[in-house]
């Protein structure tokens, strides 16, 4: 390592480190921060004491509104120490009626885009079909929002994104993920569970990360942006997305590109996560020179 | 869940669109066609059991790659071909399982397939199409997600072989430390837990709960009724705004999501606030 970058190193701030309520706090231009439906208006899950698991007084969701470069923002968090992020009817109605309000201003002809903070996996079970309608509401919202301003998923980690919550983070405009962040539908348990160890072995870390990690997800162009576990760049990278404003066209809706791709890949073996990163595209350079 | 046969699609397919087949070029795990409801010509899908499916985690009626975007496909297709002209009704017909559990469905990414496939039900739903939901069998977690959740109105048939969930008992129960009967209890105590469709139908998501007395043989007079409550769906649907603000101003919902209410109005009331 070079002298510059073990300083890099050492003198980075880890945005991983901080809570949810910080990441949002970090996120928005210094000074215009204003968490709305915080702890103190006590807004709880209702479904959890009754199953004798403890409710937090904001259901792990931090909702914070204020200015990214100067321009109208909302910032939705989630926690994923409490309850490993998991989206229930509260945190979940917070995140898409924020995004709600969003929209809203956007068609008030004030532009306001949306960072959501995706540390979750998934529906959370005690909530069980209220998380799920909560998810499919949220996605309703981001195809809502994303037609005037966009809407970034950051990824940073340590919980990643998986289950339901995955396919909100596949309607954003804008995907940023650390290295240490994963993103997928299904996490390797469950995998494991459903076809077996020889489908998908949760205990191998260095697979699981090949696979659903940030650098990948980046060089498989499924994720727009790879970040350092450092606040400053951090807040950086989505500075430049909201900037940057709305894609021509957002990754979900590229249906004949990726659908292209599945057909072009050998289903009869196992990839190697490496390796993969040239069959993905492979399809895409024939076309091209057609 | 051991009881999933997956001939539900077919079945209500048949009966609905008067066949059962793939489009040129899509897997055979996705039924496309069009055919006449009330005084429109609708499209109808459904995702189906393909045992010789590409993709091996993919045959048994789960929702993989090719069957999110082969309906993400069929669905803007519609969308391109009526641009200018009256939106045609979308009618997913749902009988999933899951979504496809894979290494290889991991790596290419099928939370990408299953969101373009939702994207497409969605945007059609904004671009003005009336899109229906029925659901005939199972309709679990991401499948749901991907064929069916992003509909203006669901129906679904009041019968045991129906249901809507998250995750199938047996892992659910192993994910929260419960054994499957300390689960089925709290299940039928809490109604977003339970695996019946009629605690379902009280959350307020529901446009309505129809009844036919064997699902998997319909007489005609039963699809006759079918028929007749898609379109009434679809009128229904066509006279209102084209967000799901109807599933949180349902009575079900002023019931049983008052904590969402709650959300909604302070978070609305704080969100004008001065700095």
């Amino acid at each position: 390592m070079s002298d510059q970058r073990y300083a890099n190193f050492i003198n980075r701030q880890s945005f991983i480190e901080l809570d949810a309520r910080e990441r949002a706090v970090a996120l928005l231009d210094e000074g215009t921060a204003r968490e709305l439906v915080g702890p103190f208006d006590r807004v709880e899950s209702p479904w959890l004491a009754i199953q004798d698991v403890t409710p937090q007084s904001d259901d792990g969701c931090v909702v914070m509104k204020g200015k990214i470069a100067g321009k109208a923002a909302v910032v939705v968090a989630l926690e994923g120490a409490f309850q490993g992020g998991s989206m229930g009817e509260v945190s979940g109605e917070k995140m898409t009626a924020a995004l709600d309000l969003a929209c809203a201003d956007n068609e008030k002809g004030i532009p306001t885009s949306a960072v959501i903070l995706l540390e979750t996996g998934g529906v959370r079970l005690q909530e069980a079909n209220l998380g799920l309608a909560a998810i499919a509401e949220l996605m309703a919202s981001i195809l809502a929002l994303r037609k005037h301003s966009p809407v970034i998923c950051l990824t940073a980690g340590t919980v990643g994104c998986f289950g339901g919550m995955a396919l909100a983070a596949g309607l954003a405009s804008y995907v940023v993920m650390t290295r240490e962040a994963r993103l997928g539908m299904n996490g390797p348990e469950v995998i494991e569970q459903e076809n077996g160890v020889e489908e998908f072995d949760s205990s191998d870390r260095a697979l699981i990360w090949a696979i659903h990690g940030g650098e990948q997800r980046f060089a498989t162009g499924l994720a727009d942006a790879l970040v350092e576990d450092d606040t400053p760049r951090v807040a950086e990278a989505i500075r430049k997305l909201v900037l940057q404003g709305v894609p021509p066209v957002h990754r979900s809706s590229q249906v004949t590109l990726y659908r292209k791709r599945i057909e072009n890949l050998d289903s009869s073996v196992q990839w190697d996560p490496k390796e993969f990163r040239s069959l993905w595209l492979k399809g895409d350079a024939k076309e091209e020179t057609v | 869940m051991s009881d999933f046969t997956g001939v539900r699609g077919t079945v209500w397919f048949r009966a609905l669109a008067g066949q059962a087949s793939p489009m040129p070029g899509d897997p055979k795990s996705v039924l496309t066609a069009d055919a006449p409801l009330g005084n429109d010509q609708a499209r109808f899908l459904c995702v189906v059991p393909d045992p010789h499916a590409r993709f091996p985690c993919a045959r048994h009626g789960e929702v993989g790659l090719e069957e999110g975007y082969a309906l993400a496909t069929r669905v803007r297709e519609i969308i391109e071909l009526d641009k200018n002209t009256t939106k045609r009704p979308i009618v997913a017909i749902v009988d999933v399982k899951s979504q496809a559990y894979g290494r290889r469905e991991e790596t290419a990414a099928i939370f990408l397939a299953a969101s373009a496939a939702a994207d497409a039900y969605g945007s059609a739903r904004l671009a003005g199409h009336p899109v229906i939901t029925l659901v005939v069998g199972q309709a679990f977690s991401g499948a749901f997600l991907t064929h069916g959740y992003q509909a203006n109105r669901i129906l679904a048939f009041d019968d045991d072989g129906v249901i809507i969930h998250a995750m199938h008992k047996e892992a659910a129960a192993r994910v929260t430390l419960r054994s499957v009967q300390e689960l089925e209890k709290l299940a039928r105590e809490i109604a977003p837990m339970s695996y019946d469709i009629r605690d379902y139908a009280k959350l307020g998501l529901l446009h309505k709960l129809l009844h036919v007395d064997n699902p998997e043989n319909p007489t005609q007079q039963e699809i006759h009724a079918v028929k007749g409550e898609l379109v009434s769906a679809i009128e229904d649907a066509r006279n209102s705004p084209v967000d799901l603000r109807n599933r949180l101003e349902s009575k079900g919902a002023l019931e049983m999501r008052k904590a969402s209410l709650r959300v909604r109005s302070l978070l609305a009331e704080q969100w004008l606030a001065e700095q």
